[in-house]
């Protein structure tokens, strides 16, 4: 193999390849990155036997061929050569090293041969469609708080990615959930999603697909089986197994008969919470939103160091009412939310609340209350 | 017994009466009243108030107590052919049986011994027993394990009309009398020294060490006296030229915490016999754990199965019985050559359902299982569970877990029908899987 790439592009190539390459590995050529040379492109390829990812560089192939080499290794590498210099790729020593030079700086790696880097097999991806890019940002970036840790339910450990039909439209909807909050967000149902399986995306996957698309504009490809996903962008596909599990019927835990509303103004409710949380001990401690028309009290009371009250106006008009959240997770959900208030529907001290923008919001979450 | 010389009285452990100051030397001093020659004294007797009371072979002397017929006959608790030796009595120690020893060992220096499986429910029913009777001496009871305890008695002297030493003598007596099982007694200024002493006397002893002798006493001690110091740690800090409890006080605290760290600081205070840990009565649980050693070796994780159902299901039962739930779920494994694994799992919603503990514990036996590709046999399987919380907080669902609460349900409604009509009323179908030929 010998090939030249400008450094810029190829920097950028692999800073979309090499993150999927875990740190520490016990299989050393997980540890590499795949760099095939073909006509007129180097290819470059990370897997983590989960999840894996492709780009294609534009370069001067004098010899095509392919070897693996250290990612993290690499990326340094490429980082700090001078920008706007010419990085020439050359197998060394019978396939064992590859030579990089650039300017007048010539390193040697070791390399391991391209037969034993695996391959992810993606086999049929039968569902295929087009999604604006920013669509695809917004599913993850507004439910990928709630995507929960917990090994034993690893069928949370992702975003419930299906087509939902409701209200005679069909949307592409995204949920994630850890049992103690939920986030469903809505998009416009692009044109072949209809019939796509449910699938769970792994945090993983997500995170990565997140930054591939950051300050992305155009479209994506996502390409579907009920047991890998493929999303392109440009140049780069990432191709994930998907999370082998069944999403829990998420719609029966969402209220529907929750009949008293409280809507806060967002510039007040936001700091009043984090104000208030300050006194509780651990981090998660409960804060209490005591209701009465009007009037919202937060209040933090902790035994150890004492308590916290605040009063802001809100618009509610039930009942009195007590109940308690984790402050936590009360300012995770205000922080995605879009507009200037948010649109609280609660029932009781020991039911769940939903929280959205407000009334038929595309997005919607879903609160546990906690013990107070 | 240490120290008999400047003592003004003995206390009769027979009659519980103050008997005047020894005789001449080369008599035996016994008892002015009742003859009786366990006469204990010491010159600090009316002032130590920490103690540590251990029951003397205590399965074997319950096993006795309930069966005379064995009464002089070495008698072995343990489980099956291939479990440990949980309690010798004191006719098979003479034989050279200790506790821990494989049961193999010990049948074969001791071939005519009566083995018994342990019957842990009649066990706690005594222990329990006897631990109301300290409760009755002082508030402060700090059990260790079910037959032995720390007692703080200071302040108790007026409320039981002589000294903690008079009381602890009178209660070794009634423990005797009452429950019929022997227990050994130590007192002195603080833990440490407390448990040193009711081993020196065993069984149905009664050892006192003062603070004028401690650091003479403890000296010429090795430093595995001191608790928490095992095979191994003794080892290194024999490498270190530290043999002796001497040593350890030799050298400055500064050298033994550079060498050692907070362990360091630890050994120093004990070697100087120094221990300022209060007896606590009430110490929160932290884990509940139950394991069993296999009959043989077991590779094949459906043959396991059935067993950690049922380990789970003990754990489950131990958890409700003390109204907790568990968050954090330990998978413990010893291979055929005794190397112990432990795998945990954690940051589940608390439960203290059998099912909900199986599920975890399963996942993690299964991926441990096809780490070896089933070819590794285990010799003990344990299940243990971590991270232990309320039980208003076991089982309340959540937005992922709608079964909660009915799982729970159905499990109440077995243990209830369990409860009335015995475990083997009711049971799930795993737990009568056999192995696989």
């Amino acid at each position: 193999m010998k090939v030249t790439v400008e450094r810029t592009a190829l920097l950028r190539a692999l800073g979309h390849v090499h993150r999927v390459v875990e740190r520490r590995n016990t299989i050393p050529i997980l540890s590499n990155l795949l760099l095939r040379a073909a006509d007129g492109a180097l290819n470059l390829k990370a897997t983590d036997l989960d999840l894996e990812v492709t780009e294609a560089v534009a370069a001067e192939t004098a010899q095509a061929g392919a070897t693996t080499v250290p990612a993290y290794v690499l990326y340094d590498i490429v980082r700090k050569l001078p920008d706007g210099s010419q990085v020439s790729l050359e197998s060394a020593g019978d396939g064992a090293q590859m030579l990089i030079r650039a300017g007048r700086s010539r390193f040697t790696l070791q390399a391991l041969p391209e037969s034993d880097f695996p391959d992810i097999a993606p086999g049929d991806l039968p569902h295929r469609f087009t999604a604006p890019a920013a669509d695809i940002k917004r599913l993850i970036d507004k439910t990928q708080f709630a995507i929960s840790t917990e090994e034993t339910r690893y069928y949370l450990n992702g975003i419930y990615l299906h087509a939902a039909a409701g209200n005679g439209e069909t949307t592409l909807r995204a949920v994630a959930t850890d049992g103690h909050r939920l986030a469903r967000v809505d998009v416009a149902a692009p044109a072949g999603c209809e019939g796509m399986p449910g699938v769970i995306v792994p945090r993983k996957a997500v995170a990565e697909i997140q930054k591939l698309l950051d300050g992305v504009d155009g479209e994506a490809v996502i390409e579907l089986s009920a047991s890998k996903i493929r999303l392109s962008i440009g140049p780069v596909v990432l191709t994930s197994k998907l999370i082998d599990g069944a999403f829990p019927d998420y719609q029966r835990v969402i209220p529907a008969g929750n009949d008293k509303v409280m809507v806060v103004e967002l510039a007040e409710f936001t700091p009043a919470v984090d104000r208030v949380s300050t006194i509780s001990s651990e981090r998660g401690r409960a804060v209490k939103l005591s209701l009465q028309e009007g009037k919202l009290t937060l209040s933090v009371t902790n035994p150890d160091s004492g308590s916290a009250v605040e009063e802001i106006s809100v618009d509610y008009e039930g009942e009195p009412l007590d109940v308690g959240f984790n402050a936590r997770y009360l300012l995770d959900i205000a922080a995605q939310l879009d507009g200037d208030t948010a649109f609280f529907k609660l029932a009781d001290a020991g039911s769940p609340t939903i929280v959205q923008d407000r009334e038929g919001a595309p997005a919607l979450y879903v609160l546990m209350p906690m013990r107070v | 017994m240490p120290h008999q010389s400047i003592a003004s009285f003995g206390l009769c452990r027979d009659c519980l009466g103050r008997t005047p100051p020894p005789p001449p030397p080369g008599r035996r001093w016994r008892c002015r009243a009742c003859g009786g020659p366990r006469v204990v004294t010491h010159p600090e007797l009316d002032q130590l108030t920490i103690a540590h009371i251990d029951c003397d072979a205590f399965y074997a002397s319950v096993e006795k107590r309930d069966r005379p017929e064995l009464a002089d006959q070495p008698v072995i608790i343990g489980g099956g052919k291939r479990g440990v030796v949980s309690t010798a009595c004191y006719v098979a120690r003479m034989s050279g049986v200790r506790s821990a020893m494989p049961m193999f060992q010990a049948l074969k220096l001791c071939p005519d011994a009566v083995v018994i499986r342990p019957d842990m429910a009649r066990y706690v029913a005594v222990g329990r027993q006897i631990r109301a009777m300290m409760r009755e001496l002082t508030p402060l009871v700090e059990p260790l394990s079910i037959d032995e305890a720390f007692l703080d008695l200071a302040g108790t002297e007026r409320l039981h009309h002589g000294s903690p030493a008079e009381s602890l003598a009178r209660l070794a007596q009634r423990i005797e009398t009452e429950v019929g099982v022997t227990v050994s007694v130590g007192l002195s200024y603080n833990k440490f020294l407390a448990k040193v002493a009711s081993d020196l006397d065993k069984p149905r002893g009664f050892s006192v060490i003062g603070q004028a002798e401690a650091v003479a006493f403890l000296g010429p001690k090795p430093v595995s006296l001191i608790h928490g110091v095992g095979a191994v740690a003794r080892k290194n800090l024999e490498s270190r030229g530290y043999r002796l409890i001497s040593d350890l006080r030799a050298a400055s605290p500064a050298t033994l915490a550079s060498l050692f760290g907070k362990e360091g600081l630890r050994l120093s205070q004990l070697a100087h016999g120094v221990d300022h840990r209060k007896v606590t009565p009430e110490r929160p649980t932290k884990s509940i754990s139950a394991e069993t050693t296999l009959e043989e070796d077991i590779a094949d994780l459906t043959s396991l199965e059935p067993l950690l159902w049922r380990l789970c299901e003990k754990v489950s039962s131990r958890l409700k019985a003390a109204n907790l739930a568990t968050a954090g779920v330990t998978l413990k494994l010893k291979t055929a050559d005794f190397r112990l694994v432990t795998r945990t799992r954690a940051g589940f919603p608390p439960t203290q359902l059998a099912r909900r503990l199986y599920e975890p514990a399963h996942a993690l036996l299964q991926q441990e299982c096809a780490a070896h590709r089933g070819r590794q046999a285990w010799r003990l399987l344990g299940v243990g569970a971590s991270d232990l919380k309320p039980g208003e907080d076991a089982d309340q669902g959540d937005l992922a877990d709608q079964t909660a609460r009915r799982d729970a349900s159905a499990e109440h409604a077995i243990d209830a029908l369990r409860s009335r009509f015995g475990d083997k009323a009711v049971f799930r179908g795993i737990s009568l899987r056999h192995k696989r030929p």
